[in-house]
């Protein structure tokens, strides 16, 4: 079932963000505004808003304040090391290749040291999700601060996970058609088993190629409830994700999409956004004509972007991903879309999340100038209302070591 | 320790030898002994260019401070002025700079481009000679495929020269090769001439992860360590034994070893030792060795937590040649920090920002910002003339090669990028790129966009408008 997360306790406090130039993303840029933040929710924002009274006030004059930053597609809070088989931090992969009851959120460690890191560049919310066969399971929605996983997750389910390219290959027996042929004979039976549930119960069905917990996971895609992240590069994966799509009436998001530029209008046809990696152009098999125009080429035809850009050390480079969407031709206000709202209405959470208005989470960064820029810092960070203290793992480290021999 | 020749290795090291020990007594012995001929020389010819004048630009030469609508000369693969007051000759091609910068060409001290090809295929796999723990015997030329599509994106960045590493999961993992990124259809034509060979070596966690389950190890950093003893003890008296007979080229010729031929040359501080070295803990060990055995290690690589012994690097004058923020992908990068190489420049050691990565090549300049803005907003001032030196003239200096490119100053090749703003901003990207004269791209004209082979029947190597 669908669920919406646990809300933190509300704080009482209240705090006004005063002086700053507001980039909402909802609407244009609004100077010298106001932005109102109270039980966890952002309750006013515009430019002549009044200061509530006993409001902590912070002044932002000169400094930008855009929505939180959103990862769409990460392994933070799932996994730390890549390499070097240490298992004891990874936690986003599961044997077995068909596994949409496999839901990542207890699986979430409040901990992790990748954290703190993520927010400091003004990231404070990811799309978590689990890797790896044909259908890896459910990502989850987080906002990345809070001592327990009831108090981080925003959305769970927030998307069923899928890999209609080179990854699923192998739960085809080698062969992308063959695995084609499993992914919609799974949707099929899910169908079936809901039209026969108590046929099933009785074992009065032929055996289904999943079972029940993972059909039954299945129904809210099968209802348009569920987005469905597709993972495909290929332009010809990507044609047969839409495919499959068209048959079984799904919410797509392509996430690679690396050779969707060849296909932009028909993308932008189907209404089918892509979370993209616009810092990855090297070409492979699975995507010979990648290029780093990719995410600027879909938005001029129309498609919505969003970034997931994937490498585990760099989760926090949200930013310069949209800085070089900008740098290949994207329009700046795009750009910042793709790292906030575009992802929020791909994972179907802009309802609350991706923008500054009255009504949304207060996920809010201030900037002391241009987020997209390498010059610029996060200055204060505020996750669901709250204030985050701007320190990590490796703040300390870099005061231990500010001098050496250091001063234990 | 065992060092398993392929057949075919053996029968080239040996052959000739065998022959010149039948024939002592009537040809001298240097006349017919491999060790003595050319060794995979570089067939580099630079690429003829008109003389190019750019003008009015903001330039950072890498040697001293920023010049503003300042302007610079190549001729004939040289940089001829640079300054204020420089004009153009006849026949000059005038680039206006205004509003641009210019930069000398990037330099990455550690690319595996060409040995880890793109596609990525098994077949392509060609870093790691993961064979035996000791591997100073193979060259990363010999691996080098100049067709991958990863050098025009690399090209695209501004990048004129790398060092093209073996890998790392050998504690010596054998030569490097210094290359100018240009077109061409062998690896001995882009061999930078006369550059020294560099030494891959490697500590921690990758040697004692491969070789851990095999017999011999190593499988502890204990072990890496007397590895690489072990390794060099045997190759002084190689050194001593070749030595002696190379000042009188008489008497009987020692037998030719590959692998102790590379180490001697390092003992004889004609090869670099290029390391790569995570921890700070261990790169003080290294520099124990180092002492050890006489020799000096030009460069750690990856080196996250150099930051923690700058001193000692400074002391020692051992560069080192990070990620601007890469961090915990493996136990032994859990410290890195994005202050890293603004540290190390505030200790006075000579930071490098490398890529180790096909697409983080591709935008050297923006780690090199990451990381000097990490610095001044951590209170480490550090200048676009610092950090400059951080792309540039410190990594030739670690692949020694500074004493004819790195910087932008008269007599040095005209290794060269205009780029479309100050190269720190994220926005700005390298719209032509010179290559000791030659340009080997220019953004605005696709016919000096050049694909590889690879790249062909594919929409284009992919750099985008």
């Amino acid at each position: 079932m669908l669920t919406t997360g646990v809300w933190r306790l509300a704080t009482a406090q209240t705090i006004a963000i005063t002086g700053g130039t507001i980039y909402p993303v909802a609407g244009p840029k609004i100077e010298s505004g106001t932005i109102v933040l109270r039980d966890g929710k952002i309750v006013a924002v515009g430019s002549s808003v009044p200061v509530p009274d006993g409001a902590t006030r912070i002044d932002a004059t000169g400094r930008w304040i855009t929505p939180g930053l959103i990862h769409g597609g990460s392994t933070l809070g799932l996994k730390l090391f890549d390499v070097g088989a240490q298992i004891e931090t990874q936690e986003d992969t599961a044997t077995g290749d068909v596994k949409p009851a496999f839901n990542v959120a207890e699986a979430i460690d409040p901990a992790s040291m990748a954290i703190p890191v993520a927010r400091l560049e003004g990231v404070t919310s990811s799309i978590s999700k689990p890797a790896v066969g044909l259908i890896p399971g459910q990502a989850v929605l987080i906002d990345l601060a809070g001592s327990r996983m009831e108090e981080m997750v925003a959305q769970s389910p927030v998307a069923m996970m899928a890999d209609l390219g080179q990854g699923g290959k192998e739960a085809g027996g080698g062969s992308r058609a063959r695995s084609l042929q499993r992914f919609r004979r799974i949707l099929r039976d899910a169908l079936e088993y809901e039209r026969r549930r108590e046929d099933f119960r009785r074992g009065q069905m032929q055996p289904l190629s999943a079972s029940a917990e993972d059909l039954e996971a299945l129904l809210p895609v099968l209802k348009r409830k569920l987005p469905l992240f597709v993972i495909a590069n290929r332009r010809s994966d990507i044609e047969n994700t839409l495919r499959i799509g068209r048959e079984f009436d799904l919410r797509i998001v392509i996430w690679g999409g690396a050779e969707g530029w060849q296909i932009a209008p028909e993308l932008a046809r189907a209404n089918v956004p892509v979370l993209l990696e616009p810092l990855t152009d090297v070409p492979r098999f699975d995507a010979l004509n990648a290029r780093l125009d990719n995410a600027t080429l879909l938005w001029k035809a129309g498609v919505k972007v969003g970034v997931a850009q994937q490498d585990a050390a760099l989760f926090r480079n949200l930013r310069q991903a949209a800085g070089n969407e900008v740098r290949n031709g994207m329009s700046w206000d795009e750009a910042l879309r793709s790292i906030t709202l575009t992802t929020a209405e791909a994972a179907g959470v802009a309802d609350r999340y991706g923008s500054l208005e009255a009504g949304k989470v207060a996920n809010v960064v201030v900037w002391t100038g241009d987020p997209l820029e390498f010059s610029s810092r996060v200055e204060h960070l505020y996750i669901r209302g709250r204030e985050i203290p701007l320190v990590s793992r490796q703040t300390e480290l870099l005061e231990r070591y500010r001098t050496v021999p250091p001063r234990y | 320790m065992s060092h398993p020749l392929r057949p075919a290795a053996l029968a080239l090291a040996l052959a000739p030898l065998a022959g010149c020990a039948a024939s002592t007594a009537t040809h001298s012995p240097a006349d017919s002994l491999s060790a003595l001929r050319p060794q995979y020389a570089s067939t580099y010819k630079r690429h003829p260019s008109a003389p190019v004048l750019i003008r009015n630009a903001t330039i950072l030469t890498g040697a001293g401070p920023e010049l503003r609508a300042a302007s610079i000369l190549l001729t004939d693969g040289k940089i001829t002025a640079v300054g204020s007051q420089v004009s153009a000759p006849a026949g000059a091609v005038v680039v206006d700079g205004t509003g641009k910068f210019v930069t000398p060409g990037i330099i990455d001290a550690h690319s595996h481009l060409g040995v880890y090809s793109a596609p990525g295929t098994e077949s392509l796999s060609d870093g790691n000679e993961a064979t035996d723990p000791n591997t100073a015997q193979v060259w990363a030329e010999h691996s080098f495929w100049p067709q991958d599509p990863q050098i025009p994106l690399a090209i695209a960045g501004g990048i004129t020269v790398i060092q093209a590493l073996p890998g790392s999961a050998n504690l010596i993992g054998g030569r490097s090769a210094t290359l100018r990124l240009i077109p061409a259809r062998t690896v001995q034509e882009m061999k930078y001439p006369g550059a020294p060979y560099g030494v891959k070596m490697a500590c921690g966690e990758n040697p004692k992860r491969v070789y851990g389950e095999k017999t011999g190890g190593p499988s502890t950093r204990m072990g890496n360590l007397a590895g690489d003893r072990a390794a060099f003890a045997k190759a002084e008296k190689y050194r001593r034994e070749w030595d002696a007979w190379l000042a009188k080229k008489k008497g009987e010729v020692p037998e030719r070893d590959l692998q102790l031929e590379t180490l001697a040359e390092v003992l004889r501080g004609k090869a670099f030792i290029q390391n790569h070295c995570y921890r700070a803990d261990e790169m003080a060990q290294m520099l124990d060795l180092a002492r050890e055995f006489g020799v000096k290690i030009r460069a750690f690589h990856h080196a996250t937590e150099a930051y923690k012994v700058a001193d000692l690097l400074a002391r020692d004058s051992v560069a080192a040649a990070v990620w601007a923020d890469w961090w915990g992908f493996k136990m032994e990068s859990l410290d890195g920090i994005p202050q890293n190489a603004a540290l190390l420049e505030q200790a006075g050691a000579r930071a490098i920002i490398h890529s180790d990565s096909e697409e983080g090549i591709q935008r050297l300049n923006q780690e090199a910002a990451k990381a000097m803005y990490a610095g001044r907003n951590a209170g480490i001032n550090i200048t676009r003339e610092q950090a400059i030196r951080w792309l540039t003239i410190n990594p030739a200096w670690a692949l020694g090669i500074d004493s004819t490119t790195g910087t932008l100053e008269a007599g040095k090749a005209a290794d060269v990028v205009v780029w479309s703003g100050d190269p720190f901003s994220v926005y700005s990207k390298a719209e032509r790129v010179y290559n000791e004269g030659w340009l080997v791209f220019d953004r605005a004209n696709p016919r000096n966009q050049r694909a590889t082979d690879f790249n062909l029947g594919t929409s284009r190597p992919g750099v985008g408008q």
